[in-house]
């Protein structure tokens, strides 16, 4: 049981809203920080913690596209192809990403280590081409870029060119 | 080039600005908020918001005085403020650097709409890629709930003001504020039939309000500087103050700039954007988010407010200007923005939902060159038959790619089908049943 450990995250989320369903996407979210992927138990646990039928919880999840139905990668690699981004080369990423990983679309690669998703505009569209990998945003990609990104990710789990607050341009000293 | 005065972004532009609790509180932060909490009456806010001329940054330009005024004064029970923070529209990314480096702008914008509107609970919509602005806010709100800006008897007023972050999980339609609302109450992101409007059944059926984040940013500065200041400000009377544009696309130096409104997309473009980024001159630009219809060089002397660009036949939108260079393929440009679309339909209206695939289909055949002439009518037939024909406003946005590349660059889409035709000549013997 994912929840049982976590009572008082629970129970404050639920203190947040007068009408329990809406802690559903966040009570999602735990599972899947909890998992890799919201599982099956995880979404009768949470039917249960809401008063909800499973199927309730189901057609919810099945809604979202950020949800994991099925364990995926140590890293979650998304790639926005939306026209913005395509505009500036993401489909060149895209491509030297299949290509470098042996993976396309959808695939995790046989160590387990990268999932890639294509996916639909992420918001960052000034500053593509641009990816998510699990919840950082790293902007203005280059082929060499995404390749030090990965090799970072690889030695030391995470990489310094991530995105912080976001801004853009940067501000100039005047 | 034109310095023009800043208002959202001024602090953030401050090198070192980290925007922390102390430092806004410096540049004047909260002083709004306290002035109000020394015994504005609601209705004078209101009214000052309305003489402002403030109109929702988020898509719609609704004026958001008029918004807050609907909200039944005398209702029992609680009240909601949602904050708009799913800032899915392609193109457009000026909400995440509002929440990730000012966030306490828009903490304030939402606790003096909250004592506006009576509010007790506020929640804070965030598209949940944005984890990073979530964090911050949730960070910042922390920050003020100490400083006694928010929680119980916020500064001494004995009213309780609680701001909550919520994630929403990767879906564009919830921008839409009653499907935003269906997803803050945990069901699937399908937008409601309005009447009734969110001022009066909104979340949990409560009187609501749903701002955007840049609307709300704006405020505290309205207040604390006046409503004539404000609505001298841009293009008066009906676009007033100023509008973060977010610059995408081939140009020089993307980005977010805050111009007053009004500006013309020749300036935005060559002068504060730096011109194209390449030798290739301008062919096209969406002025307003991917919902907006693509213009031409022709309209580059277009001002930037909502009348402008409504009779230029695009719209302000969100604010999102994607530029586009010669040599840029616009049956190609629309299939991208249209497969966007046909992915993000929530499903509830079948003209939508069937007309995006259809649509979809359509033009892959075109571009693929095995199109035929045909193909063009029955375009515009699905886009008719979905315009106006569902239950929110993404079946107009979904169109308008299609629709306004088809009448600037119709030839395009004539030459990829004669191609088609060349290469797969149309047989002329139909096949009759007897035959078969």
């Amino acid at each position: 049981m994912i929840f049982d450990k976590l009572k008082d995250e629970v129970n404050e989320l639920l203190s947040r809203y007068p009408v329990k369903r809406s802690a559903l996407l966040p009570l999602l979210y735990i599972a899947q920080r909890e998992e890799g992927y919201v599982s099956e138990p995880a979404m009768k646990e949470i039917a249960k913690l809401l008063s909800l039928t499973p199927s309730q919880v189901y057609e919810t999840v099945t809604f979202y596209s950020m949800y994991n139905l099925k364990p995926i990668g140590k890293f979650h690699v998304q790639v926005c192809r939306s026209l913005m981004c395509a505009l500036v080369g993401s489909d060149n990423i895209v491509e030297w990403i299949q290509k470098n990983l042996n993976i396309s679309s959808g695939q995790t690669t046989a160590d387990r280590t990268f999932t890639l998703s294509v996916v639909e505009c992420l918001g960052s569209c000034g500053t593509g081409p641009m990816m998510q990998v699990n919840d950082d945003y790293y902007e203005r990609l280059t082929e060499e870029k995404v390749g030090q990104i990965f090799d970072d990710l690889k030695q030391k789990g995470s990489s310094s060119l991530k995105s912080g607050p976001f801004m853009f341009p940067q501000p100039t000293k005047s | 080039m034109a310095k023009y005065e800043k208002i959202l972004l001024k602090n953030m532009e401050q090198p070192g600005y980290t925007g922390s609790l102390k430092e806004y509180e410096q540049t004047g932060g909260y002083q709004a908020f306290r002035k109000v909490c020394e015994g504005m009456a609601p209705s004078d806010i209101i009214e000052t918001v309305k003489l402002s001329g403030l109109r929702g940054r988020g898509g719609a330009g609704f004026p958001t005085g008029v918004k807050w005024s609907f909200i039944p004064k005398d209702h029992p029970g609680p009240k909601y403020l949602c904050c708009n923070a799913d800032e899915s529209e392609p193109g457009t990314f000026k909400d995440r650097q509002l929440m990730e480096r000012d966030p306490h702008q828009v903490l304030e914008g939402m606790a003096i709409t909250c004592y506006t509107i009576g509010a007790e609970t506020a929640y804070i919509y965030i598209r949940g890629e944005f984890w990073l602005g979530a964090k911050v806010l949730d960070q910042a709100i922390a920050e003020a709930k100490k400083a006694g800006y928010l929680g119980s008897n916020v500064l001494g007023t004995g009213k309780t003001i609680n701001i909550f972050v919520h994630r929403g999980a990767g879906a564009y339609i919830c921008g839409e504020e009653t499907a935003l609302l269906e997803s803050l109450e945990g069901k699937r992101g399908k937008p409601r039939f309005k009447p009734p409007f969110p001022a009066t059944h909104g979340l949990y059926q409560k009187p609501t309000v749903v701002n955007n984040v840049e609307t709300l940013a704006n405020i505290p500065h309205i207040l604390n500087k006046g409503a004539a200041w404000f609505a001298a400000i841009g293009a008066p009377p009906k676009g007033t103050g100023t509008r973060i544009f977010c610059l995408s696309g081939h140009i020089k130096r993307p980005g977010n700039y805050e111009v007053p409104m009004g500006v013309t997309f020749r300036e935005m473009i060559y002068e504060i954007g730096g011109g194209m980024r390449s030798d290739k001159p301008l062919k096209a630009f969406i002025p307003g988010g991917a919902s907006a219809p693509f213009l031409t060089p022709e309209h580059l002397d277009v001002k930037m407010d909502f009348e402008s660009l409504a009779m230029a036949g695009s719209m302000l939108g969100s604010g999102g200007i994607t530029v586009m260079e010669e040599g840029t393929s616009m049956v190609w440009a629309a299939l991208r923005l249209m497969e966007f679309f046909y992915h993000e339909s929530c499903g509830k209206c079948t003209p939508c939902r069937e007309g995006s695939s259809w649509l979809v289909q359509t033009l892959q055949r075109i571009s693929r060159r095995e199109g035929r002439m045909s193909d063009l009518d029955l375009l515009l037939d699905l886009c008719k038959s979905i315009e106006g024909r569902t239950v929110c406003a993404f079946g107009e946005a979904e169109v308008s790619p299609i629709v306004s590349t088809m009448r600037h660059w119709r030839s395009e889409y004539e030459e990829l089908i004669r191609e088609a035709e060349a290469a797969h000549p149309v047989k002329q013997e139909i096949p009759v049943l007897s035959q078969i």
